[in-house]
């Protein structure tokens, strides 16, 4: 039944998790921003699925978790992008640079 | 190397080469292009874990949903053939340094937990699942689903308020 040993496949996590950190890093765009940030929330996703499929099986928690979670990110990127889209009509760009008026 | 592991290596090697893709290309819509294969690399995942509930919800949702919502704003708000600004070299090198030394310390702390499997089957199935989600006792759900769905309502309403052009006086 469990062949991978479960180290290996939070390796794929941990590193979709700093994946997506370095994009956040690194980006500039506000539409990549919130590709990195769907990144991030997938490695959670499969952290949560993982544990208790491995480690807890007699329990449902984490697949709840992941569910709630994949709902709340759906929620999430409607109202980004709609703030986007909004920001791309008064600002005329979506460089998180151009948007500073609330900065300081 | 049995035909599981097998593929599970090669499923993970797609997702993060794939995800990396997505982060470093310069188009943007390259980016989106490869942030779907990863997504449907994480659902195949889903797959190979026998989840099989979760990986139609990952489908549906994330590649159906989420990244034609970030195509369609892509086409919405620039040209999809322009090449984005490159960071530049000492931002890059310092977010590579500082994303591989969180890494090497986060695995580190994985692997000197060394989680070990129990080895006793998971039973989940949809309809268990559904008797969890309105259920209000011990293991009931009730209230994180009346949460989120009034969270999906009052975003929805939201994204309708910020996305609309207002300007009622002007009737």
């Amino acid at each position: 039944m469990n062949e991978v040993p479960v180290s290996h496949i939070l390796f794929v996590s941990t590193a979709l998790f700093f994946i997506g950190m370095y994009g956040l890093f690194t980006r500039r765009n506000m539409i990549t921003l919130l590709m990195s940030v769907e990144l991030i929330l997938n490695s959670v996703n499969i952290n949560f699925v993982v544990f208790n499929k491995y480690v807890w099986p007699d329990k449902l928690d984490g697949i709840f978790f992941t569910i709630f979670i994949i709902t709340i990110a759906a929620a999430e990127a409607a109202v980004a992008i709609a703030i986007i889209i909004n920001l791309y009509r008064s600002h005329k760009s979506i460089d998180v640079e151009s948007a500073e008026e609330m900065k300081w | 190397m049995t035909a599981a592991q097998i593929i599970f290596y090669i499923i993970a090697a797609f997702i993060l080469v794939t995800a990396f893709l997505s982060v470093t290309t310069t188009k943007i819509f390259r980016s989106a292009i490869w942030l779907l294969f990863s997504l449907i690399g994480v659902a195949c995942l889903y797959f190979w874990l026998e989840v099989e509930f979760i990986a139609a919800v990952q489908i549906v949702v994330y590649v159906g949903g989420i990244v034609v919502l970030i195509i369609f704003s892509i086409f919405l708000t620039q040209q999809s053939g322009k090449e984005m600004l490159k960071p530049t070299a000492l931002r890059t090198a310092a977010s590579a340094l500082a994303v591989l030394f969180g890494f090497v310390l986060t695995y580190l702390l994985i692997y000197k937990n060394d989680f070990q499997s129990v080895n006793k089957p998971f039973d989940w199935s949809v309809s268990k699942i559904g008797n969890h989600m309105l259920e209000t006792g011990e293991h009931g759900y009730a209230l994180p689903f009346e949460v989120v769905s009034i969270l999906l309502l009052a975003a929805m309403i939201g994204c309708i308020v910020i996305a609309l052009k207002s300007k009622p006086e002007e009737k």
